[in-house]
């Protein structure tokens, strides 16, 4: 449980950081919370030669409006976004997400950035931000770019994010008024990850479904928009009986990863309850 | 200085502060000149032939002192011991070595230890050691073992470390009673890992100059690992010290003397250099005991009326790859003797089979055989009410022993000393108010929601115990205690105990017997443990016996000090002692309250030592060892609602009520304290823990992300009481409560979820109940389609 001998570089700006990746290649890793680079390390799973820590980053910090946007620093811990009023205020689902990650000590060291570069399939996050149709922003020896949700999640801890780049912000549209939303996870006993998590943003005019956005993680390699469940509710009226309907095509065809807590044949048929009841909670919410 | 009653007052542990604030010593807070550390190469196959080890990278690497093998530790190192030698079961002892030698035979055994000036470097030197294995099949499944031509050890057959059996009436006979239903269930009661906070960890250090080892090591029992490192060794007793400091938890993990203290020890002296060795979580996972892991076919016969009169039960035990400590007495006396539980049962048949497997070896782990009896009975009470449509509380209550049969000998040859087991059933059910909640229970079935309510009904055997007796079980020492009490000069009290407590409170609960009986201030008194040189002898803090055996012993010390003080007293006061009334710590003379002295003023003159009586000795201190007439029997009944979701399977619990009689309460927060953290480990038994290997001997829960370890917000506030049935086995007429909530806690909230999946015509799903393992059970049932 002591990881191998690695050089430690703090950067003082995001340019640095990069310019220390191009510097070091596939040598270096970026460490943002370390909570799941520091335990592969521990177990040398994982031997970087050179950690470059993004902690001094002032630009990766903070909470932001921009127009009709929140704009969220990297860096910001999981914690922050859970008790930031803005968040809550403005995107409460990424809120509601946040506090529901691992234990006070890890939403005290977690990043939202770390999270979403490293891409855990059993993390929180990425069901959030895939409904919530985010927008990443990414800094390269190129400049900068952004990358929307619908492609960055590749694989299995693999993102859009190349090596010799830096994720430095979320931009995320802010829910509008009325809009009901959702996460709803089962944990894992002993890690807190998403055995599964889902995602729900629904929009209801009176009484019929206007458009219900639903995402999963948590059960497969990667987290997933449910685009036919999202269809099948579209005009549907917003009620138990339509939700239930909907929900069962949650594990239509849905790509599920046996583990030792959960199988795949489980999962699927927990995506559909979870699916159902997320959209109940949601429900509730438009009509508060 | 007036003394209030203390002896049954809730004090804060004295403990706390320190394990709060970060200010105890433990093992790996040490720090020594010239230091260095030892880090073990192990095995990543269950199951291997080791043909070569090539250390030459190894020992070049940067600040390495050494890099030993099996081989360098021939003559040097014996066997590892297994110190419960069970009689009349063909018991197999085959060697442990230190350092694997031959084969490998877990994943984790032993192969090489590194030591080096860092530990950092101790680790990158480790990776460097080479072993070429040949991969060996591995046994891990203990059915598949027995029948297996792959041997864990050559030299035992069938892989069977012991068949061992316990008879008492005929069962044969009772289930052939007409009209006598026998119920049938196998239960998995699923391997376990301790997970006490701190790892286990050593420093040992030789001084040439006095041919002395001193030895710091994580032990719930430091005086039993002298004497059986002292022959692993060959190191005679008076040469050898070990002192357990702050333990930070054990579990029964602890009680073991395990190869790698005896390499650590060795290498002081080789090397000539104090040497650490501290336990990575991974390595504790692997290299420390495991407990439970028990597979048994169980039968009760029961008669139409409820009367349970036989069980006959054949359990498979699961030693893993050696022979731990005491793991021989686990799954045998500490099982199959305790399965009449509370009740009145004639005819009780047990038959265990121990079997060897690629597996990390187990050993006592909370309750120790005792929760696996419990969690047998209990399940199959339940069953036998369900089969005969009684409510599972009145079964109990049919069975239970009756408070005026006591002393009660049970079928099993086990006596129980004292015990009212329906006080304790009815104050459970009065206090969860069992009729209302039965109606609830109904009501809420009505509206799709599936509560449970779940009960089990317990007597544990504890406080070992009669030195006699356990020597007669095969145990390779005595079960009885020592304790000084010593005043100083200026009447400060300090107390030795042979037991070893590591977490159980006993410094704040033996100082308040001394402050009780010495009518002196509780902070006046220290009490001191864990080193073998401070002390005759001790046998440890396991099984509940440190407050029942070592506070007894404490107790009669402190007796034979208040007796000398009087004589002392009497002296100088020029009166007869039976004169004396003593009262808050002062000796007076009866009807002249005036003529006194308190007995700090005593002990100042029994040091000076310029007036005391003719031919006694200066000094005030008193010695005492206690060696039990029997066990101790604390008993009661717990109760569980819980709710589960038939959708996902997952279980809810809604309130814990328990009620539990461990005799006089010294320390009332405290023993709350032992019953609820029992209550934790014992529910996440039932619910959550279980260590689990694959086909190839890989532990799949091999780290903390994987295996559960219950979390404080998963349990609603527990509502615990007692009932005071003192035992007459020791003066302060208390019992043991260190496990009583491990083992009533894992059948109750089975139960409960049992209870709640009845509408669905579920009987049985074994442990832990995992959502997946409910919702598959809802799903295959009768009246699965509903969810």
């Amino acid at each position: 449980m002591i990881p191998a001998t690695f050089e430690y570089v703090r950067a003082k700006s995001v340019r640095e950081a990069v310019s220390l990746l191009q510097q070091h290649g596939g040598r270096a890793k970026l460490l943002a919370g370390g909570h799941s680079l520091l335990p592969l390390m521990k177990l040398r799973l994982s031997q970087p030669e050179v950690l470059i820590d993004l902690g001094p980053v002032e630009e990766l910090r903070g909470v932001r409006e921009e127009g009709s946007s929140v704009v969220i620093g990297a860096m910001t811990t999981h914690d922050e976004l859970a008790s930031s009023p803005l968040v809550r205020e403005r995107v409460p689902l990424l809120a509601e997400c946040a506090a529901q990650i691992g234990d006070v000590q890890v939403r005290n060291r977690g990043t939202l950035g770390g999270s979403l570069a490293h891409a855990d399939p059993a993390a929180d996050y990425p069901a959030a931000v895939l409904v919530l149709d985010a927008q990443m922003e990414c800094e390269g020896p190129a400049g900068a770019r952004t990358v929307p949700v619908s492609q960055w999640f590749v694989d299995m801890l693999t993102t859009a994010l190349r090596p010799d780049e830096v994720l430095c912000r979320v931009r995320v549209p802010a829910q509008t008024r009325g809009q009901g939303w959702s996460y709803t996870k089962l944990p894992h006993p002993a890690s807190g990850y998403s055995l599964l998590g889902v995602a729900c943003l629904l929009s209801v005019d009176g009484g019929t479904v206007r458009e219900a956005r639903v995402a999963i993680t948590g059960v497969g390699p990667k987290a997933l928009r449910l685009p036919k469940v999202e269809q099948a509710l579209a005009g549907k009226p917003a009620d138990e009986a339509s939700f239930a309907e909907a929900a069962k095509l949650a594990s239509d065809g849905l790509d599920a990863t046996d583990d030792l807590y959960a199988s795949a044949e489980y999962k699927r048929h927990l995506a559909a309850v979870y699916t159902k009841r997320g959209l109940l909670r949601a429900l509730e919410r438009v009509r508060q | 200085m007036a003394v209030t009653q203390v002896f049954g007052a809730r004090v804060r542990r004295r403990e706390d502060p320190r394990l709060i604030r970060g200010t105890a010593t433990y093992t790996d807070d040490l720090t020594l000149h010239g230091l260095c550390h030892a880090v073990f190469v192990r095995s990543p196959h269950a199951h291997a032939r080791i043909r070569r080890i090539d250390t030459s990278r190894a020992k070049s690497a940067p600040g390495v002192v050494a890099v030993l093998t099996g081989a360098d530790l021939e003559g040097k190192v014996n066997s590892i011991p297994c110190g419960w030698q069970v009689p009349n079961c063909d018991l197999k002892t085959p060697p442990h070595p230190p350092l694997a030698r031959d084969k490998v035979r877990y994943v984790g055994d032993a192969v090489a230890v590194v030591v080096a000036e860092s530990r950092a470097q101790a680790h990158d030197a480790a990776a460097a050691v080479e072993v070429d294995y040949e991969v060996l099949p591995a046994v891990v499944d203990m059915e598949a073992a027995l029948r297996s031509a792959t041997l864990v050890h050559d030299d035992v057959p069938q892989n069977r470390v012991l068949l061992w059996s316990v008879k008492g009436g005929d069962f044969e006979a009772a289930a052939r009673e007409p009209g006598v239903r026998v119920v049938r269930q196998r239960l998995v009661n699923q391997r376990l890992i301790p997970n006490a906070m701190e790892p286990r960890a050593a420093v040992a250090h030789y001084n040439p100059g006095s041919g002395e080892l001193t030895l710091w090591v994580t032990s719930q029992n430091p005086h039993i690992a002298r004497v059986i490192l002292s022959g692993v060794l060959g190191l005679p007793e008076h040469k050898l010290r070990v002192i357990a400091p702050e333990v930070g938890g054990g579990f029964g993990s602890k009680i073991p003397v395990y190869p790698e203290e005896a390499v650590v020890s060795h290498l002081a002296v080789r090397l000539g250099r104090p040497v650490k060795w501290v336990e990575s979580r991974r390595e504790n996972y692997l290299g420390t005991i495991h407990g439970r892991d028990h597979v048994t076919d169980a039968e009760m016969a029961v008669r139409p009326d409820g009367t349970v009169t036989g069980l006959r039960v054949r359990t498979l035990a699961n030693f893993g790859a050696y022979l731990s400590t005491a793991a021989p007495a686990i799954p045998t006396i500490l099982y199959g003797l305790v399965l009449s539980g509370p009740y009145r049962i004639p005819n009780i048949d047990c038959e265990v089979t121990g079997v060897f497997t690629n597996t990390t070896p187990t050993d006592a782990y909370r309750g120790a055989g005792r929760p696996e009896a419990t969690y047998v009975l209990e399940r199959m009470m339940d069953l036998a009410a369900r089969e005969l449509g009684l409510d599972p509380a009145e079964i109990r209550r049919r069975n239970l022993i009756p408070k005026d049969q006591f002393p009660y000998t049970v079928a099993t040859g086990i006596t129980y000393d004292s015990g009212d087991y329906a006080r304790a059933l009815d104050r459970a059910l009065e206090l969860f108010d069992y009729r209302r909640a039965r109606a609830d229970q109904e009501a809420a079935r009505r509206q799709g929601r599936y509560l449970g309510i779940g009960l089990s009904t317990y007597v544990e055997i504890c406080g070992a115990g009669p030195s006699k007796v356990v020597g007669s079980t095969g145990f390779s020492g005595g079960l009885w205690e020592s304790a000084v009490v010593r005043f100083s000069p200026t009447g400060k009290v300090t107390v030795f105990t042979g037991t070893s407590p590591h977490g159980q409170g006993e410094e704040t609960t033996f100082a308040q017997i001394v402050a009780q009986e010495l009518g002196v201030p509780l902070d006046d008194v220290e009490v001191l443990h864990g080193d073998t040189d401070s002390i005759l002898m001790g046998w440890g803090t396991y099984g509940s016996r440190t407050t029942p055996v070592g506070g007894t012993a404490v107790y009669l010390a402190a007796q034979k000090v208040k007796e000398k003080a009087a004589r002392i007293a009497a002296h100088q006061l020029e009166v007869s002692a039976d004169d004396l009334v003593f009262e808050n710590g002062r000796f007076h003379v009866r009807g002249a309250p005036d003529r006194g002295m308190t007995i700090q003023e005593v002990s100042l003159q029994a040091y000076l030592a310029w007036n005391l009586p003719e031919g006694m000795e200066p000094g005030l201190e008193g010695q005492a060892n206690w060696d039990p007439s029997n066990f101790v029997f604390p008993f009661g009944t717990h109760v569980c609602l819980v709710e589960v979701d038939p959708e996902t399977g997952q279980v809810r619990i809604l309130r814990y009520v328990a009620v539990d009689d461990c005799g006089r309460v010294i320390n009332p927060l405290i023993v709350d304290g032992q019953v609820h953290g029992g209550i934790v480990q014992g529910v996440a038994q039932a619910l959550w823990e279980f260590a689990q290997y694959d086909q190839a001997g890989n532990l799949l829960t091999g780290t903390m992300s994987d295996y559960a370890v219950p979390k404080a917000a998963w349990f609603p506030k527990f509502e615990c009481d007692r009932t005071e049935t003192p035992t007459p086995v020791n003066p302060l007429g208390v019992k043991g409560v260190g496990e009583t909530g491990t083992i009533a806690a894992t059948p109750c909230v089975v139960n409960a979820v049992m209870d709640a999946l009845s509408p669905f015509g579920v009987r049985h799903v074994d442990m832990p109940l995992l959502p997946e393992r409910v919702w598959r059970a809802i799903r295959q049932s009768k009246g699965g389609s509903a969810a």
